[in-house]
């Protein structure tokens, strides 16, 4: 038996300084968004209140909370997706590696391409799979053919698809399944190379199988980009994410560590909400 | 269980779940401390019959430990439990496993009295007889703690393990001397020696319950550390 005994990963004991690190702390973090003192109103009613918070780089930031809390809200200032709808007003600053997004000089329509997004259902165009993901590319005005071949293929890849389509790349991308087509709108956000990716309950349409594999290209897709992860359910947010941060009526509670925040949350709310005992 | 700390859930399923393994917890510490008591009595006054009791009741701390550990399982499978929840059930789980191996010291110190009634008792042993309640007592204030969820008593009783331990070193040097100055009953000091090393071993558990203790009400694990750090985080505000 002892032959074996080379075998044995080694573990460097000491470095666990008497039990295993919950992670990192947002201070080790480079920062990629700061929110700072942002108040939105949908006319009278306010939706966010003061919210301060960073978005870390390379991470996946879970924002969780009950219906109404304001995550969504939250989630589409980041790409000013809020400014379609009447009757709305924002106050405060969102800087976007040291930018305001709601500058006077921000192109919206650049700030889009810079920050993707992906919504509850999947919405793929009424396209071939392949046009669905080279769509972004040709608005840009790319249209060399080897060009967007290499794009889609990197994109499908990137998406953990590209396996289930590449012999049927002309077909019609509505023919895909559901959890298929949340994955090929991922590629098609991802074509364009955006430095951050807004999920809005990417997976609350898809079953337990899609879920857990898009949960996966989550995790993979964090080396490149910057994720923001809106979710009702909170083991997923447990699962994917790095940093959670927890709504309750337009308020920021809390935001930690995601093992700090589900084992030894700091706050009485978030608490309850966490454990079940909410409402 | 206070209801301050454990509010209702939405799910009363989930509450119902929770009492019931609290419940089971709350009497396995019950039928341990029993034995435990039992035991001692065995061991201080010499009955054999009594101490054949507790070895035969030891099966029951099994059984307990056995249920308890089938239904954190079934807990942790079916409610992913988070927060203080999880840290009740970890903390559940590694509890009942140092009472059921207080459990079976208890078991050891009544096979002990058994013999020792048979090789003439252990009268000469008050010391003996002491450091059994101060372990039973460790015990009994270590459940409780657990009841209330009473991190100052948890305190309270990770200084008295420091006691015991400094008690069950007098104990064995005692004996040491006894044993050199009558060689023919060493065999006789020797089971004198196990139930002090059982009763002081016992003393560890409760203590390790109590850390457990420490770490459902605080979230902090405040194993293999000192006792200044230990109270220094039943102190700090969550």
């Amino acid at each position: 038996m002892y032959e074996n005994s080379t075998n044995i990963p080694a573990v460097d004991v000491d470095a666990l300084q008497g039990g295993a690190s919950s992670g990192a702390t947002l201070e080790d973090e480079k920062i990629a968004i700061e929110v700072k003192n942002l108040n939105f109103y949908y006319g009278d009613s306010q939706a966010l209140k003061g919210i301060d918070m960073v978005i870390p780089e390379n991470r996946v930031t879970a924002f969780i909370g009950p219906s109404g809390c304001g995550k969504s809200t939250l989630l589409r200032c980041f790409n000013r997706m809020n400014d379609l709808i009447d009757d709305t007003r924002i106050e405060g600053e969102i800087l976007l590696h040291g930018q305001n997004i709601y500058d006077k000089v921000v192109n919206v329509a650049d700030l889009r391409r810079r920050v993707g997004m992906v919504f509850q259902k999947p919405n793929p165009f009424p396209k071939s799979i392949f046009e669905n993901v080279a769509y972004g590319l040709r608005i840009q005005g790319i249209n060399d053919r080897r060009r967007l071949a290499e794009v889609v293929e990197r994109s499908l890849k990137g998406a953990a698809l590209w396996d289930e389509v590449k012999d049927r790349l002309d077909d019609n991308a509505l023919g895909l399944s559901g959890g298929q087509q949340q994955r090929l709108v991922i590629a098609r956000a991802i074509a364009i190379e955006p430095e951050v990716l807004l999920l809005d309950e990417p997976a609350s349409a898809l079953d337990p199988i899609s879920t857990l594999k898009l949960e996966e290209l989550i995790y993979e897709l964090k080396s490149s980009y910057t994720i923001i992860i809106v979710t009702h359910n909170m083991q997923q947010a447990a699962r994917v994410s790095d940093y959670c941060t927890f709504l309750l009526m337009g308020e920021l509670i809390e935001m930690a560590n995601t093992n700090t925040l589900f084992t030894n949350p700091q706050q009485k709310q978030t608490e309850d909400y966490i454990t079940g005992r909410y409402g | 269980m206070n209801d301050s700390t454990f509010p209702h859930h939405i799910s009363q399923q989930f509450d119902a779940d929770l009492e019931e393994v609290r419940n089971n917890v709350l009497a396995m510490g019950g039928l341990v401390e029993q034995q435990l008591a039992n035991a001692l009595t065995a061991l201080t006054e010499n009955d054999v019959s009594l101490g054949e009791e507790v070895i035969t009741n030891d099966y029951k701390v099994n059984a307990l430990e056995v249920t308890i550990d089938e239904e954190c399982n079934r807990i942790l499978a079916l409610r992913q439990p988070t927060a203080i929840d999880l840290r009740l059930i970890v903390a559940i789980i590694k509890t009942i496993t140092d009472m059921e191996r207080i459990g079976d010291e208890a078991e050891k110190i009544g096979h002990l009295a058994v013999q020792l009634a048979d090789q003439g008792g252990n009268d000469k042993f008050s010391a003996l007889a002491h450091l059994g309640e101060h372990s039973r007592r460790m015990v009994h204030d270590a459940l409780d703690a657990f009841a209330r969820l009473d991190v100052e008593q948890a305190i309270q009783v990770v200084k008295e393990d420091l006691k015991t331990d400094r008690e069950y070193e007098a104990i064995s040097r005692q004996l040491i001397t006894f044993m050199m100055e009558d060689p023919r009953s060493i065999s006789r000091f020797l089971n004198v020696m196990w139930a002090a090393r059982s009763l002081e071993r016992i003393g560890d558990h409760a203590r390790n319950i109590c850390e457990y203790i420490i770490y459902l009400v605080k979230g902090k694990d405040v194993r293999h550390t000192s006792l200044e750090k230990m109270e220094q985080a039943a102190r700090e505000p969550r």
